[in-house]
């Protein structure tokens, strides 16, 4: 929409000329201006900008829908209501039937946790038919760090619906929609995302998952003022690509200690003598997600797996629709699985914070995780 | 006044000044064929510049005009109109006392926090409560919701405003006495129906529906309330010139505020957050600079405190520095269980 020529809005012949005589082609270049730059530059009187410009305007804005067109939209074109079930009852109720469709999912937590694990179980559960809960089609696995592993795919399915991995030729097909990339850098990357963006609909592509965004940047080795720009154009970019294609989009994220001089107060706080101030700065949660704060705005659902006390668990962090609930799981030859569907619920912003305590035993299940 | 600065293109005014016109009053005593003629300049030019040097010098002794400036109010009308201002509800009474009532029509309200404290809960709060009908005590008004960032679910619309219309019943049904039996009722998805939607990919189509807005709000006349959700987040990253985009974010900010005034409606803009490093220690501020902070009328900042939820009433043009407590529920926005005194004043 921003690309959108001017020649083409209708605009009187004269002034169109004279946008195009400075260069001004596209929507973006008349509307990164102000007005009184505008008649600066051209050299014509406020009354003409004003008139370009609202006419500009109205061909540049995107159209309008009441919310409930939308709504209903949604019931008659997606599967299963726009959500990607994840087999995992607590978790599914809390999402309102599982992963979104048009916005991205971020799964953040520290190291062997079963980040991998949980999407190599939704890439599974995303290829099969829709007979049982999937979106028969095919999925992107962009894996960054090589842990991607088909054998346990394949022992993941035939341990969780054994009646359709025993069919003739299922494991097969099942697998074959799962195209996995694995990018050598940044660039690469960025590459193949773009040219997704065109083929995504025509190969019925219905899940993308990027394990992990994190290692993708890390690989740079630019100083931390640099790194926000680059995300910025990512961000950007899958957050279009999930809504214009509106298949769910997963990413991984990992996990960093928290500087010594990092904050979360604001200016004023320190002014407000509330009795409750209480310096979040504990020894226990020194973890936290990587990429920023800006990134942490981008993702639409946030959830974090962590282990407290040797226990791994899976909480809801940000989700617009679900209340903070924290649910128990384990491993199993099967994929992830929840001790219990009822979830705790976890008031404040200790749903945010990120423990590894006692973890480290618990690495290494069956061998071949990270 | 001088001549240089009336809003006209350069070429004319360069020719005005090299003619000698240099100050106001040495152009409005001049007619316009005269002008047109000693400038070299058409005559409608000439009647434009001359409009406009009477406009700018403010002096309406031509038409005898009884007030002293063109377009000024005295503060005791002003006053009046201030009291009369309709607000929107939260529906969390904590912050509703904090914010004088609630969200004031009229003005532009900017809200910043931490991802995931509720910012557009309570941009899709609002949305719904502002065609609260007046029997109820509402506007009775629609909804522009303006999604920069792909963050409204209509799921959780549905279910806020399925849980306004419960609250609106037990309300009605208290007060049954005062209403004619065949009072229709609000169905949830005619809440839906008064939520204007826009999805917006990049600042360029942001500020072209900011422009566009005007006309769109003419044809609509019952908007009551603009969100935009949030206004940050191209402007944060695809914007490479910051002078550029502190001068576009301006002009926008007073697109926004003259929307406000025009059609007497509320403008809630949602902010992101990032870090500053300020008195030797890095905090927590909104995004977008400290020009833009300059922008709006009110702000308001939604952040932790211990384990609940807090707003804070950063600047305001008469409402006290104040914090209230809410919590998110699933039926949106409600005062925290905890009901000890939870306001507190600076």
């Amino acid at each position: 929409m921003s690309n959108k020529l001017i020649g083409e809005m209708g605009l009187h012949t004269k002034i169109s000329n004279i946008f195009a005589a400075r260069n001004i082609i596209t929507a973006k270049d008349a509307l990164s201006m102000t007005e009184f730059e505008l008649m600066e530059l051209l050299d014509v009187g406020m009354k003409e900008i004003r008139l370009a410009i609202a006419l500009i305007s109205e061909a540049t804005s995107p159209p309008c829908q009441s919310a409930r067109s939308l709504l209903e939209k949604k019931v008659e074109n997606e599967h299963l209501l726009g959500h990607l079930p994840t087999h995992l009852k607590g978790l599914d109720e809390t999402l309102c039937g599982g992963i979104p469709f048009g916005v991205l999912t971020e799964l953040v937590g520290p190291p062997g946790i079963g980040k991998s694990q949980f999407c190599m179980k939704l890439a599974l559960s995303a290829s099969f038919p829709v007979a049982y809960g999937g979106l028969d089609g095919r999925v992107i696995y962009i894996d960054v760090e090589s842990k991607f592993s088909s054998r346990r795919v394949i022992e993941m399915g035939v341990k969780s619906f054994p009646e359709v991995f025993h069919l003739k030729g299922m494991a097969q097909e099942m697998a074959g929609r799962i195209l996995v990339l694995r990018p050598t850098s940044l660039a690469n990357f960025t590459e193949s995302i773009q040219e997704l963006k065109d083929s995504i609909l025509q190969n019925q592509v219905k899940l993308l998952v990027i394990d992990s965004m994190t290692a993708l940047l890390s690989g740079e080795n630019k100083p931390g003022a640099q790194r926000q720009p680059q995300l910025g154009w990512h961000i950007s970019f899958l957050k279009s690509l999930a809504e214009f294609s509106r298949i769910p989009i997963v990413v991984t994220n990992q996990v960093r200690s928290q500087n010594r001089d990092e904050t979360s107060q604001y200016s004023f706080q320190a002014k407000l003598k509330d009795g409750f101030q209480e310096h979040t700065k504990t020894y226990d949660s020194h973890l936290v997600a990587a990429l920023g704060i800006n990134w942490a705005h981008a993702v639409t659902i946030r959830l974090v797996l962590e282990a407290k006390s040797g226990q791994r668990i899976i909480k809801v962090a940000k989700s617009p629709m679900s209340p903070p609930l924290a649910f128990p799981f384990h491993i199993t030859s099967a994929g992830i699985s929840l001790l219990s569907d009822n979830g705790t619920e976890l008031k404040g912003p200790g749903i945010n914070t990120i423990h590894a305590r006692g973890h480290s035993d618990m690495i290494n299940f069956h061998g071949d995780c990270s | 006044m001088e001549a240089w600065r009336l809003p006209l293109s350069s070429s004319i005014r360069g020719k005005l000044i090299s003619a000698g016109y240099t100050s106001l009053p040495s152009i409005s005593s001049v007619s316009s064929s005269d002008l047109a003629r000693d400038v070299n300049i058409t005559e409608e030019e000439a009647f434009e510049i001359l409009r406009l040097a009477k406009q700018s010098s403010g002096s309406s002794s031509c038409n005898g005009s009884r007030s002293l400036i063109n377009g000024a109010k005295n503060a005791w009308d002003m006053l009046h109109e201030e009291d009369s201002l309709p607000r929107i509800t939260t529906s969390c009474s904590d912050l509703d006392s904090i914010l004088g009532g609630g969200i004031s029509c009229r003005d532009v309200t900017e809200i910043g926090g931490v991802p995931g404290i509720g910012k557009t809960q309570i941009g899709i709060q609002l949305s719904v409560n502002v065609q609260i009908p007046r029997e109820c005590g509402g506007l009775g008004g629609k909804a522009i919701y303006i999604d920069t960032e792909g963050s409204f679910m209509v799921e959780r619309a549905l279910q806020i405003a399925e849980a306004c219309v419960e609250d609106m019943e037990e309300y009605t049904g208290y007060m049954h006495k005062h209403f004619q039996a065949n009072q229709v009722q609000m169905k949830p998805k005619d809440i839906l129906d008064n939520i204007f939607y826009f999805r917006v990919c990049s600042y360029t189509e942001q500020i072209a529906l900011v422009n566009h807005l005007d006309k769109f709000i003419s044809e609509n006349k019952d908007v009551k309330v603009v969100i935009v959700d949030s206004i940050t987040f191209h402007f944060r990253q695809d914007f490479d010139d910051l002078v550029q985009r502190t001068r576009v974010l301006s002009e926008m900010a007073l697109k926004f505020m003259k929307l406000a005034k025009k059609f007497s409606l509320a403008v809630v803009l949602l902010n992101q957050v990032t870090t500053k490093y300020t008195e030797g220690s890095f905090q927590l501020a909104l995004a977008l600079g400290d020009s833009w902070s300059h922008s709006c009328t009110n702000r308001v900042i939604l952040y932790w405190n211990g384990d609940e939820r807090y707003a804070y009433i950063d600047k305001s043009p008469s409402l006290p520095s104040a914090s209230a407590s809410y919590t998110v529920t699933s039926r949106g926005l409600r005062n925290s269980s905890s009901s000890s005194k939870r306001v507190k004043m600076m």
